[in-house]
Order: C-alpha cells, then structure tokens, then sequence
C-alpha cells in the first residue's frame, strides 16, 4: 500500500482507497463478535429512544390512535400554536424557570460550600462519618422522602407542633396547600436529599490539589481563607464548569414526579411545571398530540440550551462536555 | 505546619465542626423520627408527645402492617424487580461497555455519538408512554424492566472503566492464545472489573427499589405492582383504612400514623441495614463516573 501511495502525491489513487476499504472490512470481520455483542445494545436504544423521537411527529399531527402514527393527519403547528395562547403557558414555564432557578441559586453552590467544609476538617474519622450521613438521604425513595415531608408539615406534623412550642408561629400553618410555600419546601427537600451525595465530585476534585501549593502559600503568609480563593477554588473550577453546564443543559427538566407526588390543585399556581403538566394533561387526560407538542417544546429549550451553554464554556473558559 | 493558629483559624474550625454537626442530625433526625414513631403507641403519636425516643413502646403497627397482604405482594414483586432488572441492566450495560471500549473497533465514535445522543435528547414522555403500549409491554412485568434496560451514563462509566484498567496488551495476547471475544469478557476483562461491576450492581438495584413513576403508568393490574406504588397509598394519598380494622374511632388518627411510620420503616430498612457496608462502593461509582476521557 505504501508504495502505491508513493507513485501519485496529486491525488489518492484509487488502489489505495480501496486497499483502506479492504483494510476497514477486514477489521470489521475481525472483531465480528464485537458487533454481534453491540446488537442488543443498539437494538435497545432504537427501540426505547429513537423510535420515541420518531413518535414525537404526532405534535404535528391529530394522533388517532386507531390510525397510528403514520396516518394520522398532518395539522402543522396548531398545537403549539393553542399551547402558546393557553393560560396554562406562562404558569408553567414560569414555575419551571423559578423552581430552576432556585435549584441553582442554592441547590449548586450547597454542594460545593459542604465540599469545602469537609475538606477543612482535620480528623479524619469525622470527616469520613459526616460523609456516610450526608450521602444516606440520596438512596431513600422519593415516595418516602414525599410521605415524610407531608406527614411532617401537615397542621398538626412536627414541624407546627415545634414552630408552636418556641413562639415562632401563633397558629398551625397548612404548608401543603400554601402555594407561598410549595417551591421552598420543593427546592429545600431537594438539597437536603441530593447535597451529600453531589458533593463527592467536588471532594474528589479537591484531593486532586497538589498539598504542597498549600506550603507554599503558608510560608508566603496567606490564611486559611487566601488559600481558600487563591488555590482550592481555582483547582476545582474546571469541575464547577463541567457540572454547571450539565444543570444548566437540564435546566427545564425539573423533577416532575416529585412535583407530582407533592401538589394538589390548591398549589398549582406555583407548583405546576410543564413536565407535571404533561403528566395530567397527557396521560390521565390522554390529549396526546397536544402534550406531545408542549414536551418537544421543553426538550427543543433544553438542547438548544446545552448547546449554547457549552459553546461558551468552551470560549470563555476553555472547559467543556465535548 | 509548623506556624501557630490564629484565633481566627480557630474559631473557623470550630464553627466549621458545629455546623457539621448541626447538619449531620439534620440528615439522620428525619429518618430517626419515623423510627421512633413506628414503635410507640397510638396516643402518644396522635398528642404529639414523641420526639427523640419512643413513648409506650409497642410493635401493633408492624403487626398491622405485616398482615396486610398488600404490602407482602407488592414486597415479593418488587424483589422480583430489583433481580430481574439489574440483570438485565448489568448484561446490556457489559455488552455494550466492553466493545465501545475497543480502540480497534471500527465506528465506534459514531455508536457511542448515537447513545450520547439519548442523553440530552429525548421524544419525550408521550412518546414513550405510547411507544410502550404500542409494544404491548402494558399490564405485563416487561414493562418496569425493558425500557430503562441500559443507563447511558452507567454505560459511558463502565467503557472508561475498561479502557483506563484493562492493558490492550492483556486483550491481544489472550487473542493469540485463541480465546473468543466472550471468553475474553467473561474469564479477564470482568474478573479484573469488579469495582465498577459492584458500582453498576448497586445503581441499578438502588433505581429498581425506588422506582414508581412506570409502574403507574403502565401497569393497572394491581397484582403486578411494587412496593413504591402501594407506599404511595399508604404515605401520600393516606389511604390506611384497609389495615385499621378493629380500631376504635378516638385512636384513628394515631394508629393511622404509627402504621405510616411502619410501612416506611419496612419499606427502606433494606436500604438502611445494607448502606454501612456499601457506602464505600456509592462514592466510589461517582468518582469513576468524573473521570474525564
């Protein structure tokens, strides 16, 4: 093959193109057993993916399911169109950017602050101890975790009973069907269950801090907190980017089956998200070419958002997902 | 380090330990609550009098609760889950991992770009919901097990698992002896995987045990339900009437909670007894999970 390809130096010759051919073939047969073993793989992520991606065209279409999807009739955008002149449009993109937004605001940066306080801890076992409590509510089930907060929060729950007992409140508070309160104990559940457990990857970035940085600027006189803002946190800024933008490219999925397993139609006004939305309308009410247009709408953002955060991680920062 | 402490160094690190402290029982009070309430009498739970440790000790909410036949179905099915299903996920994950892992695979870049994909584009939930009864996976047991059968993120965990820990040089020699890919697989590349194979196991089991949200959209036949759906019940919609027979109507609301409080307790002391001893392996999956190719 080299020396074919030393004849002609204009052009790849032909011979050699199909020698690579050849090559790529002869590969392939090779590691044939390779592929065999991809196949189920493959199979799976057509079957319960991309065909789901398929379906999606029923937004653009009055699904019938006695026609399929296929012959269902085109109806263009009309379903957006009515989603976006809907009342319902404004709530619930609304509660979704807020709910989001607070889970960024204090659910990113919890983990982090945890982090760094575990690190600045001198004795080990401690450490290790606090560790094991924070990661345990992450593997408690989401049911129970609901359960608890509505057992908990009713009038009559712990949380009224304490509030009473040290004269912070006069009367019992109704929390479950306060929307004033749905968001707050919506995102503070959240980071009591998750804090633990996403702060790992932070401790893993800091063990990855050269110790003798911190000599250093020991003997140049800087304190614990100079060291903070000088060393810790730039060594672990890479890791900060790479999971912001991972937030931020989830930023309009907002963990709906909880929202589900916490609201009622009194807090719909400020618990309602478009993937509980979704929920109600498509599959309890089974207006599926209309939920159908709403859900594209939400995974349309998110991608186009993922995109775009990434491209300016990549300029601005130098770090990103690809 | 040789240098004294500031005050100021030490009072940080002594507001740094209270406050840890301070969040640690906010972690553990919540579950220590539940426990201590399902083991206490009626009437104590009802007037509000429990708070660290139980008051009239008893075990009749237990015995209300295991004698519901509900909740020892729904236990056997999620168990049966749970199985079934980290089987399923832990032989799709390996057989999709170890090939992707092969730098001599022609067109792997272009698989792997096609299940990254998944991961931050999806035709969402209608699509899915339909897709599944256009299955015919309705009603039936596949329909919790097929399609989350392969995490895309665990799938990516276990390819880089591979490719940093198993040497090229180990795979080609074992080819020159004449070992199949399988015989590969199995007799070298798992037994050197253990660590990550023991990560996958825990995640896929720990997503079975919680999982609820399929379950009720697809199945209706309460006889194939899980744990989670029937706690969903019992917690959420506080539906307990069916295991409050013989109760008196003043203690209603107490027994009604301390059967709450059991039903939680049994539901996740599997998870609570196990943790101690899997903690490690936990923090372990998302550490190898950060790793960057």
């Amino acid at each position: 093959m080299n020396a074919n390809a030393a004849k002609s130096n204009n052009k790849v010759p032909d011979r050699l193109k199909k020698g690579v051919r050849r090559a790529t073939f002869r590969g392939v047969i090779k590691n044939r057993s390779l592929y065999i073993m991809l196949i189920p793989v493959v199979l799976y992520f057509i079957v319960f993916h991309y065909k789901p991606m398929y379906g999606a065209i029923i937004a653009f279409k009055d699904f019938k399911p006695f026609l399929g999807i296929g012959d269902s009739p085109w109806v263009g955008f009309k379903h957006f169109q009515q989603f976006f002149e809907s009342y319902f449009f404004v709530r619930i993109l609304r509660n979704t950017i807020v709910i989001s937004l607070y889970q960024l605001i204090f659910g990113f940066p919890a983990a982090i602050i945890l982090a760094l306080l575990l690190n600045e801890l001198k004795n080990q076992i401690f450490k290790r101890f606090v560790q094991s409590i924070s990661y345990l509510p992450h593997f408690i089930s989401l049911v129970v975790v609901c359960g608890m907060l509505i057992d908990f929060l009713q009038p009559d729950g712990i949380i009224n009973r304490s509030l009473l007992a040290i004269g912070v409140i006069g009367e019992p508070i109704n929390f479950m069907i306060l929307p004033e309160w749905f968001r707050i104990i919506f995102v503070g559940s959240g980071i009591w269950q998750s804090v633990g457990w996403s702060s790992i990857i932070f401790l893993a970035a800091l063990s990855g801090i050269n110790p003798s940085l911190y000599e250093a600027a020991a003997v140049d006189g800087a304190g614990r907190w100079r060291q903070m803002l000088s060393i810790t946190l730039p060594g672990i800024m890479p890791t900060i980017i790479i999971l912001l933008i991972i937030n931020i490219g989830n930023f309009m999925v907002v963990g709906f089956d909880k929202i589900i397993l916490l609201y009622n139609s009194a807090t719909y006004e400020t618990a309602d998200v478009i993937g509980s939305f979704v929920f109600r309308r498509g599959i309890t009410e089974a207006n599926y070419s209309f939920t159908a247009a709403v859900g594209l709408f939400n995974s349309v953002i998110n991608f186009t958002l993922l995109v775009l955060v990434n491209q300016l991680a990549k300029k601005k920062a130098e770090s990103s997902l690809w | 380090m040789t240098y004294n402490k500031s005050i100021g160094e030490r009072l940080f690190d002594a507001f740094n330990i209270v406050l840890l402290v301070v969040g640690s029982f906010l972690f553990l009070y919540p579950l220590w609550f539940v426990i201590v309430s399902s083991v206490s009498d009626a009437a104590s739970i009802a007037s509000g009098a429990v708070s660290l440790w139980p008051k009239g000790f008893n075990l009749e909410a237990y015995e209300r609760v295991f004698n519901d036949s509900r909740v020892w179905l729904t236990y056997r099915n999620t168990i049966f889950y749970v199985l079934a299903g980290t089987l399923i996920n832990l032989v799709l994950t390996t057989l999709g991992a170890y090939p992707l892992s092969r730098r001599d695979l022609y067109g792997r870049n272009g698989v792997m770009l096609f299940i990254v994909f998944t991961m931050f584009f999806s035709g969402g939930l209608i699509p899915m919901y339909l897709n599944v009864r256009d299955l015919g996976l309705f009603d039936t047991r596949w329909a919790l097990l097929l399609p989350g059968a392969i995490s895309a993120y665990n799938l990516i965990v276990m390819r880089t698992f591979f490719q940093s820990t198993i040497p090229d040089g180990l795979i080609e020699s074992a080819k020159m002896e004449g070992a199949s890919e399988y015989r590969i697989l199995w007799s070298i590349v798992l037994p050197l995987s253990m660590p990550v194979v023991a990560v996958m196991t825990l995640f896929y089991a720990v997503y079975h045990w919680n999982s609820w949200f399929d379950a009720m959209i697809y199945l209706q036949d309460r006889s194939l339900h899980p744990l989670q759906l029937l706690l969903r019940e019992i917690l959420v919609s506080s539906q307990t009437n069916d295991m409050l027979g013989g109760v008196g109507s003043g203690d209603v609301v107490g027994v009604s909670e301390t059967i709450k409080y059991a039903t939680t307790v049994i539901a996740t002391l599997p998870i609570l007894v196990i943790y101690p001893f899997l903690q490690k392996y936990f923090a372990k999956g998302v550490m190898l999970g950060g790793v960057k190719e």
